[in-house]
């Protein structure tokens, strides 16, 4: 990596399209992500209209949806393919290939001391397969018998079966290509990281002195690798049952008023390996984003960040439990009652490092001297986010409980506090600290203000009274509820839940705005702007290929050297030298 | 609405406008620099934070007060501990709900940054984290003790006298079945399901009579395929080539074959009298009123149809005949069965057991009255027990509700009519329980069918049936 030498002169393909660059890279995931974003909470504004007020018209859905929506009233078809898309471009294509995308790709060479990536060629590759596989999964919107329909976990028979709904025909074998090379891009990007995290820390930067941020990327990038492959193979034998008459996942089907040729297969199985990868893929979504607010937090209340060697092993501990959880999503498949118990008691013990990794930041919190930045915002409401949708995971990982709420709004609910919002704080927050870093612009305070109040109060206000639906007895992914009376009570919360994701989803105009407006006419950013200790604050503002213009820096300390009573300012970079007779971590 | 949508349009496009004016303002006008935060907005937003914990708590509280009831009283005995075990659950939850968010709150709304305060610097205190670690280890031991106490009950096995019931599910409808007075559900196969036998239960002459439709059915299609015009006329010409170029190889000895000459384009007297035999044939099929004309993919389509009756056929031979332990036969046992549609009846205070069975994807049978809950999954059958306490009667004098039934609803995304897939649940004495099946006709397939046979259904299975078969047409091409 002597490329840092000499500035070539690059063409505008080789640094805006086929970048090698880290920096270039993690821009074009954030404005992707951004971009599917956008759509997906659009998807969701379209089905709370109709969950709001079932059967009324409305101009709007039949503006953008067309055929799928006559007459502005929602097709029953259409209600599950956006509610399948949704939550397939939330989990995945935003919260997973956008947050670790960006801020892998971002802060792990900057914050190690790396000139680049191990490879920045796969590193190019990992976005561009992320490209195709979601144009892929855009297309699939538009093609005959409309987009995958049978929720984002496409159980078969119903996604093997283009019989089942319309849902299942084109548009889902389109869904699990995309996922292909969704994965594909995953694991390209996931290698790349641990690799570059392992092998090129600067010198003095040994893994206790990592960031936590580098900490919660490596883990996060180890669970991908070891858990994708097994969506592949769940995501493969589901298209050989759906085109070559394998019957991998299906037995004694009848359907279409015919007996299919389809003997020995089980459903069960291909949940067992979707829940394989999709338990640990919840904390793939949630891990990086508890590393960014960690460093967030941090920096902004000018605190160490308390206990750094319990958050790792927390981090460590969530991650390795999470493999042996998947179970708890299907306590009600019919699955051994004792195997069941053995998934609750696994479930369960992951609340004991969740419950130390939120104590941790209330801790980091008491006696700081907190400065109110955006990001700042995010990552405290990241904390209550975390423990709020956090302790219902508890009702739901007690088998005997989750019976009578599982698929309920109940579980709505909880993913959307602990996962959705959690994740998207950590992201939010993490664009608007390190956006100076990213386009050497400032963004703008004020606006970011309005935005996170809006947010936090909207976002509460969707998924906390979903709650009280769920333990109505509510099923989720309905179309309507009003042929079943005992429901008729807690309905009267949806035109209320209906609002708030409206003005939630406008409200994000705030942060939109403010995101293209400041590339453009921000102010230009200093430096080191939150006065902060790591790395890619040494770094000039200008990006430069190779990231440092001279040499690599050299680590002397932890990166949580704040308000440190040796030191007179209150940050202490890491490349700043022990004083004399300092005891240094 | 409409006017509303347009208002949140207009109102988004006024906001973009202000946020224009609002970015310069605050930070090009006054000069100042982006991430200094004042004084005021550190305070501004250290106090909302506490403001939002008021509002959310009080929404909070609003919501239990008005919704916590969540439900109505649980009307089976497993329910009951269900409930109090949720209860415990919600207890601690709520409780670190508030402890938690309210230290989170007010941490941020106390230390918010003034001029010359510092910050505690505050590594790490192993005792503390010790606290946090060891408390809420206990508290979820307890919790998952407790837990796997309550799921043990709910999950062990079914008294024998508990009373069967099967729960069948296909989009988008359930059926009941109940095992008849000989207490032995009949054997079910998918390769026998009808209209008149929704379930494919098997009897020897369901058997029978399968296996001659679709010897019928394999029968007719052959016969189609057979007098196919093109495929005819190809024959027809290939019949005359191999007939015409033996002519041709052998030159004018026309009658060498009555004198043993078995040249090497020889053609024994049989196969040529065989040829001219199915020439004939083929012409004559050529004239008959039953040529029809095919387009390839139709024709592949119907060999296709073809190749899958012949395999519906061999499922149906490879049906098993056996005895139940009690003696009796598998086959005959189905013949007393009860079928229901609509609704179906349990006695108050007796244990059932549910068998669960589906037909095409996975639903899963929700009964929330009763907190219980277990997936459908084609293939593979499940099972569920409880014993309900509450009739529908006393409920409905309970929830001052003359119309309320208990109901089964489909939980697990099936289709575009998943929302409305539900069947009542009657709750009642065991004297009426016993009076109400004894009402219900038996399922025997030969004699009258027991089941009303839906028409629409008949009609939707067979409009399904040719609407696959243009989908295979239409897939070929």
């Amino acid at each position: 990596m002597g490329a840092h030498a000499h500035h070539h002169e690059e063409s505008f393909v080789s640094k805006y399209v086929f970048s090698q660059d880290h920096k270039m890279i993690s821009k074009q995931f954030l404005v992707t992500a951004v971009v599917l974003g956008v759509v997906a909470a659009m998807l969701s504004v379209f089905f709370r209209l109709q969950l709001g007020w079932p059967g009324e018209s409305f101009a709007i859905l039949e503006t953008f949806l067309g055929k799928w929506a006559p007459d502005g009233v929602l097709d029953r078809n259409a209600y599950l393919a956006l509610v399948t898309i949704h939550g397939t471009l939330m989990v995945f294509f935003v919260l997973t290939g956008g947050l670790s995308g960006t801020f892998s790709n971002l802060l792990i060479p900057l914050q190690i001391g790396a000139r680049d990536m191990a490879s920045g060629f796969l590193n190019m590759l990992s976005y561009w397969f992320f490209f195709a596989s979601s144009v892929i999964m855009m297309f699939s919107l538009f093609v005959e018998g409309g987009a995958a329909s049978g929720g984002w976990t496409i159980y078969p028979p119903l996604s093997a079966l283009p019989q089942a709904m319309p849902g299942s025909g084109m548009g889902m074998t389109l869904w699990l290509i995309s996922m292909v090379l969704f994965v594909v891009s995953s694991l390209l990007g996931g290698l790349n990281y641990i690799v570059t995290v392992i092998n090129l820390r600067t010198k003095g930067m040994s893994m206790t002195r990592l960031p936590l941020t580098i900490w919660a990327f490596m883990v996060t990038a180890i669970l991908g690798v070891l858990s994708f492959p097994v969506l592949v193979s769940a995501v493969v034998l589901l298209l050989m049952d759906r085109t070559m008459g394998t019957a991998f996942y299906l037995s004694d089907i009848f359907i279409g008023g015919e007996a299919l040729d389809v003997t020995g297969g089980s459903p069960i199985l291909y949940q067992h390996l979707f829940w394989f990868l999709g338990h640990p893929e919840v904390y793939i979504v949630l891990l990086p984003a508890l590393g960014l607010s960690s460093e967030i937090i941090a920096t902004n209340a000018r605190k160490p960040i308390f206990g750094y060697k319990a958050m790792v092993a927390s981090l460590l501990g969530i991650g390795f439990l999470s493999f042996i959880v998947w179970g708890h999503h299907m306590f009600v498949t019919g699955m051994n009652p004792f195997l069941g118990s053995v998934f609750v008691f696994t479930t369960l013990l992951i609340a004991i490092p969740s419950a130390v990794k939120a104590f941790n930041y209330i801790t980091t919190l008491w006696k700081g001297n907190i400065r109110f930045t955006p990001a700042m915002l995010f990552s405290v409401g990241l904390v209550s986010t975390f423990v709020t949708g956090g302790l219902t995971g508890i009702i739901l990982a007690d088998s005997a409980l989750d019976v009578n709420v599982h698929d309920t709004y109940f579980v709505v609910a909880h993913f959307h506090i602990v996962m959705g919002m959690s994740a998207i704080f950590g992201m939010l927050g993490g664009v608007y600290h390190w956006f100076p870093k990213m386009f050497g612009k400032m963004m703008n305070t004020k606006l970011g203000y309005a935005h996170f109040w809006i947010t936090l109060i909207s976002g509460y206000g969707v998924f906390f009274p979903m709650h009280f639906v769920g333990l109505a007895g509510a099923p989720r992914r309905y179309y309507d509820y009003s042929s079943f009376d005992y429901l008729d009570f807690v309905m009267d919360l949806q035109p209320m839940i209906s609002m708030f994701a409206i003005i939630g989803v406008a409200g994000q105009l705030f942060f939109l705005f403010n995101f293209f407006y400041s590339i453009f006419r921000g102010q230009v950013a200093s430096q080191n702007p939150w006065k902060a200790n790591t790395l890619e604050w040494t770094t000039p503002v200008e990006h430069v290929h190779g990231n440092w213009p001279g040499a690599l820096p050299e680590v002397h300390r932890w990166a949580y050297d704040y308000s440190n009573p040796a030191h007179e300012e209150d940050f202490v970079l890491q490349t700043t030298p022990a004083l004399a007779g300092e005891e240094i971590h | 609405m409409k006017l509303l949508i347009l208002l949140v349009a207009i109102l988004g496009i006024v906001a973009l406008v202000q946020l224009a004016k609002v970015y310069q303002l605050t930070s090009s006008l006054r000069n100042k620099r982006e991430e200094d935060i004042s004084d005021a907005d550190n305070r501004l937003n250290g106090g909302l934070f506490l403001a939002f914990m008021v509002l959310f708590y009080a929404s909070v509280v609003w919501l239990v007060v008005r919704y916590g009831d969540y439900a109505p009283p649980p009307a089976s005995l497993h329910g009951e501990a269900v409930d109090t075990l949720m209860n415990f659950n919600m207890a601690i939850i709520f409780l670190v709900f508030f402890l938690v968010n309210t230290l989170l709150f007010f941490f941020a709304s106390k230390y918010y940054h003034r001029k010359g305060q510092k910050a505690k610097f505050f590594a790490h205190d192993n005792r503390l984290e010790l606290v946090w670690t060891v408390i809420p280890s206990i508290v979820l031991a307890v919790i998952i003790a407790y837990g796997l106490k309550t799921w043990n009950q709910m999950t062990g096995e079914a008294a024998d006298d508990a009373i069967r019931v099967e729960v069948y599910s296909k989009q988008f409808d359930w059926t009941a079945r109940y095992p008849g007075s000989d207490g032995e559900f009949g054997l079910a196969n998918y390769n026998l399901i009808t209209p008149t036998n929704p379930l494919g239960i098997v009897t020897a002459e369901g058997v029978e009579s399968a296996l001659v439709e679709l010897d019928e059915k394999i029968e007719a299609l052959e016969s189609e395929l057979a007098h196919e015009r093109g495929h005819l006329l190809t024959e027809k010409e290939e019949l005359e080539a191999q007939l015409h170029g033996s002519a041709h190889g052998h030159g004018d000895h026309g009658d060498h074959g009555d004198h043993g000459e078995h040249g090497e384009h020889g053609m024994s007297e049989d196969l040529h009298h065989a040829i001219e035999h199915r020439l004939s044939e083929v012409e004559h099929m050529l004239e008959s009123d039953a040529v029809v004309i095919l387009t390839d993919a139709a024709y592949e389509a119907k060999q296709d149809k073809l190749y899958r009756l012949k395999r519906h056929r061999q499922r149906v031979t490879e049906i098993e005949s056996f005895n139940y332990d009690a003696g009796i036969a598998a086959w005959e046992a189905g013949m007393d069965d009860k079928i229901m549609k609509g609704e179906f009846h349990l006695p108050v205070g007796e244990e059932v057991e549910f068998v669960f069975r589906s037909r095409d994807v996975i639903h899963s049978a929700y009964m929330p009255h009763f907190r219980a809950q277990m997936n459908t999954v084609p293939g593979v059958p499940t099972r569920f027990k409880m014993t309900p306490t509450i009739t529908t009667d006393s409920m409905r004098t309970i929830l001052d509700d003359p119309e309320f039934d208990y109901v089964l609803l489909c939980n697990k995304v099936c289709g575009a009519a998943h929302f409305n897939m539900q069947m009542k649940v009657v709750i009642e004495s065991r004297e009426q329980y016993d009076a109400w099946l004894a009402e219900q006709g038996e399922f025997i397939v030969k004699d009258e069918p027991a089941v009303e046979t839906n028409e629409a259904e008949v009609s939707a299975e067979k409009a399904g049936e040719a609407e696959e078969n243009t989908d295979k047409t239409t897939a070929s091409l």
